[in-house]
């Protein structure tokens, strides 16, 4: 659906020039909820505005639905817009109109009449659950009505693509969550191919199938959300996955020397990831059954990521030299990370 | 009511007929050369936001062109300008004289500070707004009606309450020069002749203009703001 080939985007010249977006090529099938995260300043949104030629970009091609924009003449691309949904961080809607008039602002010109526009504009707001606030005011409505009234404002051509610039980053972590929800629903429903901007890993693991992850203007990893999640190969992308998961902590507490970390002679602390899709094995109750070892369990952060849980256990392990070696090569061996943070077998 | 006005303005009763001219030369010159720079100064207000580095319809030339014509038309005193444009207004409409006269040079000095106060409020408005719309498919012509115009109405009126105000201001100076008009008819009499009454009614019939203009303005503005 959309196809990204070697986008570079620079802004200025000479020696102040900004290389925002630096050859990214992304391919984005239909139907997919895609993904892409970076801090600020990574060029996500400026890469999004490439895809409808908000930003031009310096150099690459990018092809929409067959149709490979950077060649078409305004006219030409102004309809190619109106099939390319676009949602912002701050809503954009128009003061001055209703919720009724600003979803109706794109249906002019558009050869429906007036009773048609109308029936529309209901429908429209139906979809995203909003049709009590028609004749409101953009003002009298909180953030995540609002970004409804722009989600069905953005529908409202019947666009194959709806692009979500930092859609739900304005919003509160529970209106952000039946943003994404309704954001699935129309994916779903519809078939809309959505793509995602956000510098929220909890975005992504909530609705994404595939995520893009992007540091100084490039891509610098990408594929299956489970995959990004289990085994991320980049610093950065370590770093997004951390802000979503407590496992880390275990660290900061031994720095600490808190009393959960203390360890008895004999005994060793080891984080256990799940990488695999496979956690619903009870696998640390076996090991405990199996080999005589007892397992403390200090955090556990556990999280479903398109259907399969996916995070680990931080844990104590007591019990036998012998058996913890071996305990450790069946968790091994059932493909389960195993990392010893703190080891203190050697104080036997 | 005769009898009021001969008592409180003994002076300002012997000249009736006079100053209802003038009243109603100056609201002339206000409602014409209003009317003509409201269009015109909007034009070149949409024109200046429009073709900006990084509007719409980027224009670098056009942009200098005409925000260096409207400094140079701001900085000119009025009433220097008032004669400076003499030959284009005897050009244009044959008299530098009465209202008719008055009008081109009105319109010179009105049009560059109401172009500055559509441009402000243009500015004002959120370029979020310029975007959605760009990603919605909407042409310049769309944007520069249906967003910039339409979103601006209320900062609009806030300008063309200043704008027509300060009109009022320079129809006097106008008036001095051979216009006529309630400045005219103040400085002759209530000045010149010393006659005190009639400046001191000239001023609250002036007063009273400005809150009326006031007074519209706001309710324009009040309507279009949600």
């Amino acid at each position: 659906m959309i196809e990204l080939r070697n986008i570079s985007k620079d802004f200025g010249s000479g020696e102040k020039t900004v290389h925002a977006v630096r050859d990214v090529s992304l391919s984005i099938g239909t139907g997919e909820i895609f993904g892409i995260i970076g801090f600020s300043g990574a060029g996500k949104s400026t890469l999004v505005r490439c895809i409808n030629l908000l930003e031009r970009p310096t150099a690459g091609t990018v092809t929409v639905n067959g149709q490979e924009l950077m060649s078409l003449p305004p006219k030409e691309l102004r309809r190619a817009r109106k099939k390319i949904g676009m949602i912002f961080q701050h809503f954009n809607l128009m003061p001055s109109r209703t919720v009724a008039g600003n979803v109706a602002y794109p249906l002019k010109g558009s050869g429906l009449s007036k009773e048609e526009i109308q029936k529309k504009v209901t429908t429209l707001l139906e979809l995203v659950g909003i049709a009590d606030k028609a004749d409101a005011y953009p003002s009298q409505l909180s953030g995540g009505q609002k970004q409804r009234v722009a989600i069905a404002r953005a529908l409202a051509n019947d666009p194959q693509v709806l692009l979500c610039d930092e859609a739900t980053s304005a919003l509160d972590p529970q209106t952000t969550k039946s943003i994404l929800h309704l954001l699935k629903q129309l994916n779903e429903a519809l078939g809309i191919t959505i793509v995602l901007i956000t510098h929220e890993m909890a975005v992504v693991k909530e609705i994404c199938g595939r995520v893009a992850v992007m540091e100084y203007g490039r891509v610098v990893e990408q594929g299956e959300v489970f995959t990004v999640f289990a085994e991320p190969k980049q610093g950065i992308t370590k770093s997004f996955i951390h802000t979503t998961s407590n496992l880390q902590k275990v660290e900061e507490l031994i720095a600490e020397d808190s009393p959960v970390t203390r360890l008895q002679p004999g005994e060793l602390i080891v984080r256990l990831s799940y990488i695999q899709r496979n956690v619903n094995e009870p696998i640390i109750s076996a090991v405990s059954q199996l080999f005589n070892v007892s397992l403390n369990i200090i955090f556990a952060d556990i999280t479903i990521v398109q259907d399969s849980p996916i995070g680990g256990t931080v844990a104590i392990i007591s019990g036998e030299r012998k058996q913890i070696t071996k305990a450790i090569e069946y968790l091994i061996d059932k493909n389960v990370g195993v990392e010893v943070i703190k080891d203190a077998r050697a104080d036997y | 009511m005769q009898e009021l006005i001969t008592n409180l303005a003994p002076n300002l009763a012997s000249k009736l007929p006079d100053f209802y001219k003038a009243l109603g030369d100056t609201l002339l010159m206000v409602l014409w050369s209003g009317a003509i720079s409201f269009v015109l100064g909007l034009a070149l207000g949409v024109l200046l936001i429009v073709t900006k580095p990084g509007g719409i319809l980027e224009n670098k030339v056009l942009y200098q062109i005409v925000d260096k014509l409207v400094s140079l038309f701001r900085s000119i005193p009025f009433i220097i300008l008032l004669t400076w444009v003499m030959p284009i207004t005897r050009a244009l409409v044959g008299t530098v004289l009465y209202v008719r006269g008055a009008i081109v040079p009105l319109v010179f000095g009105s049009v560059p500070y109401f172009t500055r106060q559509v441009q402000s409020a243009l500015a004002e408005l959120d370029p979020g707004l310029i975007e959605a719309a760009e990603s919605m498919g909407s042409s310049p012509a769309e944007i520069i009606f249906r967003v910039y115009l339409k979103e601006s109405v209320a900062a609009i009126a806030r300008g063309t309450t200043i704008t027509i105000i300060s009109l009022l201001n320079l129809t006097a100076m106008a008036g001095v020069a051979g216009a006529g008009g309630l400045g005219d008819f103040a400085i002759r009499y209530g000045h010149d002749r010393n006659m005190a009454d009639i400046t001191n009614v000239t001023v609250f019939v002036l007063v009273l203009l400005v809150c009326i203009i006031e007074f519209a303005g706001g309710r324009v503005v009040k309507k279009n703001t949600h």
